[in-house]
């Protein structure tokens, strides 16, 4: 109850007049830059702090988290309607929202994908009003081995849920792990598979992987295919918008289990994009739909985005409590929260209740405003599906060359994105799937850092990862999903298997 | 170590302004770069965006500045970036003492010679933390305990500052430690406080809110004299109420992580000589003071020959320590 106190209290801060402009302010630019190639959350925050060191900081953080709310929002409609995802955690929004805005229902998709999002976002706001102390108690608990155990998680629940090929899965994982270890180990030190080109030292970006395996993957897909058939005559239905918000609730199941699990992967530090992985490759197991899943399905909009948003807004409480920063752009947030004198950690709810309550706050009115008008602009964005094909494919080249080279004004990474280009290409014709490679490549090195953190802790034993209850179920589980493919097939052989056969396999 | 003629020259330039009253006679045309060898966020980051917003504030130069983040690689992208721009004094590199440290110990393609210095700015403390609820109270406790071989000590980093000093103190206070090295120092002070780990040796601003929260305490600081005084951090303690190590008996009288800028090689001295007026400039205002004051970081200003010194005595130092551990590449 004393937090439902202080939250009041918190509400009156947020909701004054200038607050209110401050939000509105934010989501637009914050939408701006989600849109727009190669700028993405974490850029645009970084741009706009030096702007927020002679405001209070309540104001300053209201700025910035509305902001990062609508960098959020804005990032998905990119992955819809062209397949470029802006931020890891988006990347699976692609596999359902780009085949239905190409069947000829962009609105539904994205009001769809900001409905849920919404959704996902207020779930992880009320955990963090009500459950702050206890969740940051619970983030104290992972130590090396913990975390370890959740990539392990996230990893398995891919090989025995995403429903391709587990062999399949395994060999992108593989892929996708030796990307991860281009460059400087934070272990050892020293520099691993650079090939002597100096550049390679600082790694490769997720975002220029992304942009080839998707973007341009995706283009060379289009360009094999019969190209005048795909510019989509979409109307531009201002009521589908409110249609498509109001299916929502009919998807209760689908929506709660994403919220659960975005939540789960916030506050264990598993992170947004983990979540959002982990939330469809689970949808797909049980929606009744899950056949049909990678051809746009709603429910494979609704389970990543409600889980991205969910696990995006509670990771924010151990950057507040803890001063572990959950993302990049809570990173450039902790920073601005220095510089404005305000120390991340324990004593923060303590000491400067005003500021942490007025942002809790801020977070529940900053999501209704953003994704207020962010749904205002869906029939914009949808319009952009009838441009035909000839004109939008230059296009996406450009955004993808300039979102690849504005990651570090490198030109090898623009080299690199048509490279992996080239990989997302074949990995669709040879019916490999993406998704496992891009997990890899995003969490791939914390993965590595955690094991080998765990083995130097334990002198090299495994026992570590069998030392309390926490870590034990986390790893039992993880087993059991590596296992489930393999024991299905067991059972599929015992049972005559003949109607095993139709079931037939879809690649995300 | 091979020191180029442009090293010195620009060092003997720095030197003379020092003595000087300054008549810059080069001007930025155009916009100037800065470079953080750090992601957004990190001590480096914030350095250079304080100095950013200081110049702005004041405008100190005519033309825009703006920053841009380079920190793969533990800032080792950054410094290559430095080196493959030589000649172009519209690149400013902020980075720590890892510009001469990093190349003794990994395979990095530049080293702190294909530079040219300009200053080191504000020096970082280390601190030996243990987590708030541990049984010893002094540094005696806590080294007697650790003679089990049992203790964890994290860090940020691998064979970088933070584990050179852990080595150092398993050789002064006769122990041995198993280094643990997490991404950042902020990673290994809530592995601290989740109980992982038995101590690290963080900069005061990475660790000041656990020990305000109770999660963690210092057992001592590695410097000749106790912080400055300041306002309280808890309810009865602040900076200067921490002993020095060598007041507790661990004899290792001063270790610090100096905030240093560097231009690309090849530039002239005069370009030189303007940057660093410029960041005396800054470092004159009162915003400046602030940042040093938020960020419990001490104020220095070496550059010329009195940072030229530094650099060498720091790198004699780590190369001994490198060399005992077989870190030392090539």
């Amino acid at each position: 109850m004393e937090n439902l106190e202080a939250l009041l209290h918190g509400f009156a801060i947020a909701l004054s007049a200038q607050h209110l402009v401050l939000m509105v302010v934010g989501v637009l630019l914050g939408i701006l830059v989600g849109v727009l190639p190669g700028l993405g959350a974490p850029n645009g925050v970084s741009l706009l702090l030096p702007l927020t060191f002679g405001m209070q900081p309540v104001s300053a953080i209201i700025l910035l988290s509305s902001m990062y709310w609508g960098a959020l929002f804005g990032g998905s409609v990119t992955s819809i309607l062209f397949n470029i995802p802006g931020e890891p955690s988006s990347v699976a929004t692609t596999f359902d929202g780009y085949p239905m805005a190409r069947e000829g229902r962009p609105t539904t998709a994205l009001a769809t994908a900001f409905g849920s999002a919404a959704f996902g976002a207020l779930v992880g706001v009320i955990l963090i009003t009500f459950l702050a102390s206890w969740v940051a108690q619970v983030a104290l608990a992972f130590g090396p081995a913990e975390y370890f155990a959740v990539y392990f998680l996230a990893f398995a629940s891919f090989v025995g849920m995403g429903g391709a090929a587990p062999m399949k899965t395994v060999v992108a994982l593989a892929i996708g792990f030796a990307i991860a270890a281009i460059g400087i180990d934070t272990v050892s030190g020293s520099v691993r598979l650079t090939m002597g080109v100096d550049e390679l030292v600082k790694g490769v970006s997720f975002v220029v992987a992304v942009m080839g395996l998707f973007g341009i993957g995706e283009l060379l897909i289009a360009v094999e295919e019969e190209i005048h058939a795909r510019a989509v005559s979409s109307k531009i239905d201002w009521l589908e918008v409110f249609r498509a918000v109001a299916r929502l609730p009919k998807h209760a199941t689908a929506l709660l289990r994403s919220a659960a699990i975005g939540c789960w992967m916030g506050i264990t530090p598993g992170g947004p994009t983990a979540a959002s992985f982990m939330s469809y490759g689970i949808a797909k197991r049980f929606s009744r739909r899950g056949q049909r899943f990678g051809s746009g399905e709603v429910e494979g909009i609704i389970a990543p985005e409600t889980a991205d948003h969910a696990a995006g807004t509670s990771a924010l409480l151990p950057m507040l409590s803890l001063g572990i920063p959950g993302s990049a752009t809570a990173a450039v947030m902790m920073g601005g929260l220095m510089i404005w004198g305000l120390n991340p950690g324990p004593m923060l709810f303590v000491d400067q209740k005003d500021f942490v309550w007025g942002l809790i706050a801020s977070m529940y009115v900053g999501n209704i405003v953003a994704v207020a008008l962010v749904l205002l602009t869906v029939p914009v964005f949808a319009a952009l599906m009838r441009i035909p094909f000839v004109i939008i494919a230059p296009l996406i080249v450009i955004i993808c060359a300039v979102g690849a080279y504005s990651v570090s004004n490198s030109y090898l990474d623009i080299v690199l994105m048509l490279g992996f280009g080239v990989v997302g290409y074949l990995f669709k014709k040879l019916s490999y799937p993406l998704a496992p490679l891009v997990l890899a490549i995003v969490i791939g090195d914390k993965a590595e850092d955690a094991f080998r953190q765990s083995m130097l802790m334990s002198k090299g034993s495994l026992e570590i990862f069998f030392d309390n209850r926490l870590v034990t179920s986390l790893v039992i589980v993880g087993i059991a999903l590596l296992l489930l493919p393999l024991l299905l097939q067991v059972l599929r052989l015992l049972r005559g298997g003949a109607e095993a056969r139709h079931e037939k396999v879809r690649v995300i | 170590m091979k020191i180029t003629s442009g090293f010195l020259l620009s060092a003997a330039a720095c030197a003379l302004v020092g003595a000087m009253p300054v008549q810059a006679a080069w001007q930025p045309q155009k916009p100037i770069e800065f470079v953080a060898t750090a992601g957004p966020g990190g001590g480096t980051d914030n350095l250079a965006r304080a100095v950013q917003s200081i110049i702005t504030k004041y405008k100190l130069t005519d033309q825009p500045v703006v920053v841009v983040n380079k920190g793969g690689g533990s800032g080792a992208e950054g410094y290559v970036y430095g080196k493959a721009s030589a000649g172009d004094p519209y690149k400013v590199i902020f980075g720590t003492s890892n510009a001469w440290q990093q190349p003794l110990v990994s395979k990095v393609a530049f080293n702190y010679t294909d530079l040219t210095p300009v200053a080191a700015m504000a020096q970082d403390e280390f601190l030996l933390w243990v987590k708030q609820d541990a049984p010893y109270k002094t540094v005696g406790d806590y080294l007697k305990a650790a003679t089990s071989g049992a203790f964890k000590m994290g860090g940020a980093q691998s064979k970088d500052t933070d584990e050179v000093l852990t080595r150092m103190i398993e050789k002064v206070g006769h122990i041995k430690l198993t280094y643990i090295p997490f991404k950042s120092g902020a990673e290994a002070a809530v592995q601290l406080a989740g109980g992982h780990i038995d101590s690290h040796v963080n900069n005061p601003s990475e660790s000041v809110g656990q020990w305000r929260g109770g999660t963690q305490r210092p057992l001592c600081a590695f410097s000749p004299k106790r912080l400055p005084d300041g306002p309280k951090v808890t309810a009865s303690e602040g900076w200067s109420d921490v002993p020095t190590c060598v007041e507790q008996g661990l004899a290792i009288p001063q270790y610090e992580q100096p905030r240093t800028v560097w231009l690309p090689g090849k530039v002239t001295s005069e370009q030189a000589a303007y940057y660093v007026d410029l960041m005396k400039k800054v470092q004159g205002t009162p915003e400046w003071k602030d940042y040093i004051e938020k960020t419990s970081q001490v104020n220095t200003f070496l550059t010329g020959e009195a940072f030229d010194a530094f650099i060498k005595q720091d790198l004699e130092h780590v190369k001994q320590v490198a060399a005992e551990q077989g870190w030392l590449v090539k």
